[in-house]
């Protein structure tokens, strides 16, 4: 009796031991190291040329909303945690020599001097007063080569329809949120107290971006949309269920000034293969409209995946086909249940002269662990970001961990 | 006939409370939940972390009825803290369900996932309605 108890917590012990552990499958010759944990919601990082990481948090971590993490002796695990910065938020880069972080209203910078930030305490306020209603409020940034920085601000708004997410509210129009909101705004990176006034709104018609990278092969804004949801549970004459899950596409641009992606009256039909009118606006999954003129995304994936980073690969350590390829991290699905959850992993597209070259494939999995599902999840990957010798990092927002990928000839 | 249903429905959701749980205001409750909040609050009622709010042993679920009524027939927009986390989406108005229907997903809803409550009446639906529509 007392021996099978024993080997019941034994086996209890071991279960839980395993299924505590995730283990990140990745292809042959890559490996990963967790460099730094329990940073509870870590949001986007970036990696200095020094190779110290930067990470911007959603919710304060001892007071800090940004923390500096430093491996100092090499082995691939962060060494030292410094936190700085009281306001939570998403965005976070570096650009011509300042440290760059967001919080849901604006952008913050601070002058850094060989890699270390001078004064953790003087943040310079680059942009401020930006929409913030709570829904898409997180503000994503990149910046071109030209002094420019982009910021997405989130239509708070799910279609802008006249009463947001309530089953058969039609869609306004034109949609008032686009004034300020549901696009990307294109400020100086060295102007301070920038708002809408002096900014320029760069592209529109996007209902949320957190993914977006400058593409510094050929000088243009690439984003991540996140589509819509409720097709199904709104429109249950249009799509079953589980044309609901995989609808609407998931979709990345090429933004040029001006751009319209069509957001909210128009979204992409992972089932007919095009842009169609949303249902909101009149659309019955047939009629193109108004849709026939907007900004066509140049590769579409599954509905409601989440992208919530993208990174042009510059780096030579991994192999020739990942060059100037992107990385994207799929925060994982809600909005298909009870339909199967999908998402919650690393996709990588090969790119040629700043056009996909292929299709895309899962590069990362398991950070979900047993559960693809949004609270069950054990990690949900949220950020990304290339360090100098060309490893790839990635954060993620569930517990806070990040894992250091290299690959090894 | 189906009047007479409703009426035996509401009699037996009004007397509920003195009693076990209803089956069929479960079963009911169950369907409406399926049909208007498990897209958001998930088949678990575990939510989404930041987005929509966990329905599993919170104050809001648990606690005031009154206020909990409130909340399904008016939406919810404001940024909310539970347990320490925020909660961002926004919750249409649920107006359009009937008094039944609020009452049966309700007493669903508190007496699932893990939670242990009171059932809600459709007496207690009307009143609030009443109140907010005042």
């Amino acid at each position: 009796m007392k021996k099978n108890s024993i080997a019941l917590l034994i086996g209890l012990f071991a279960f839980f031991h395993l299924s505590a552990q995730v283990s990140i499958k990745m292809p042959e010759g890559f490996t990963y190291s967790i460099f730094a944990d329990s940073l509870g919601r870590a949001r986007h990082l970036v990696v200095s040329e020094k190779g110290d990481v930067f990470v911007k948090l959603e919710k304060l971590k001892n007071g800090n909303g940004i923390y500096q993490l430093k491996d100092q002796n090499g082995d691939g695990v962060a060494d030292s945690y410094k936190g700085f910065g009281n306001y939570t938020g998403t965005g976070i880069g570096i650009n011509n020599g300042f440290l760059y972080a967001s919080s849901d209203e604006g952008v913050y910078r601070y002058k850094m001097t060989n890699n270390e930030v001078d004064d953790v305490n003087a943040a310079e306020k680059v942009v401020t007063g930006l929409v913030n209603k709570n829904q898409h409020a997180s503000k994503s940034i990149t910046f071109d080569k030209q002094g420019n920085i982009y910021v997405n601000i989130g239509a708070p708004s799910n279609a802008c329809q006249v009463q947001d997410r309530r089953k058969g509210s039609p869609g306004m129009m034109p949609c008032p949120i686009l004034d300020s909101a549901g696009g990307i705004w294109k400020f100086k990176n060295d102007v301070p107290l920038q708002s809408y006034n002096n900014g320029t709104k760069y592209a529109t018609g996007l209902r949320n971006v957190v993914g977006l990278d400058w593409n510094k092969e050929v000088n243009d804004l690439y984003v991540m949309q996140h589509g819509r949801d409720m097709l199904f549970q709104f429109y249950p004459d249009l799509f079953t269920q589980q044309e609901g899950a995989v609808n609407p596409a998931e979709e990345m641009f090429r933004l040029k000034q001006g751009s319209d992606a069509g957001w909210p009256y128009c979204y992409f039909d992972n089932g007919k293969k095009q842009k169609l009118l949303n249902p909101e606006y009149g659309g019955d999954r047939n009629k193109i409209d108004i849709c026939a003129d907007k900004t066509k995304s140049i590769i579409q994936f599954p509905g409601h995946m989440a992208p919530n980073a993208l990174l042009f690969y510059t780096g030579t350590m991994f192999p020739a086909k990942y060059k100037n390829g992107a990385f994207i991290a799929f925060h994982g699905s809600w909005n298909r249940s009870p339909e199967p959850q999908e998402g919650y992993f690393l996709v990588f597209v090969p790119f040629k002269d700043g056009m996909p070259s292929g299709d895309w494939e899962i590069f990362a999995d398991g950070f979900a662990g047993d559960k693809k599902q949004p609270g069950a999840a054990t990690y949900r990957p949220t950020g990304l970001a290339q360090g100098p010798d060309g490893s790839l990092y990635v954060s993620d927002d569930q517990k806070g961990r990040i894992w250091k990928i290299s690959y090894n000839k | 006939m189906r009047f007479i249903f409703l009426l035996l429905l509401s009699f037996s959701v009004i007397n509920a409370q003195s009693q076990a749980i209803n089956k069929q205001i479960m079963s009911t409750g169950k369907d409406v939940f399926s049909l208007y909040c498990l897209a958001c609050h998930q088949e678990d009622g575990t939510g989404v972390p930041n987005l929509n709010p966990p329905l599993v042993k919170t104050s809001y679920v648990l606690g005031d009825k009154k206020k909990l009524i409130g909340i399904v027939l008016n939406g919810f927009q404001e940024k909310v803290e539970i347990n320490g986390e925020f909660y961002s989406n926004v919750m249409a108005p649920h107006d359009f369900l009937t008094d039944i229907e609020v009452a049966s997903v309700l007493t669903y809803i508190r007496n699932s996932f893990g939670n242990k409550a009171s059932a809600v009446t459709a007496a207690e639906v009307k009143i609030a309605r009443k109140a907010i529509n005042n």
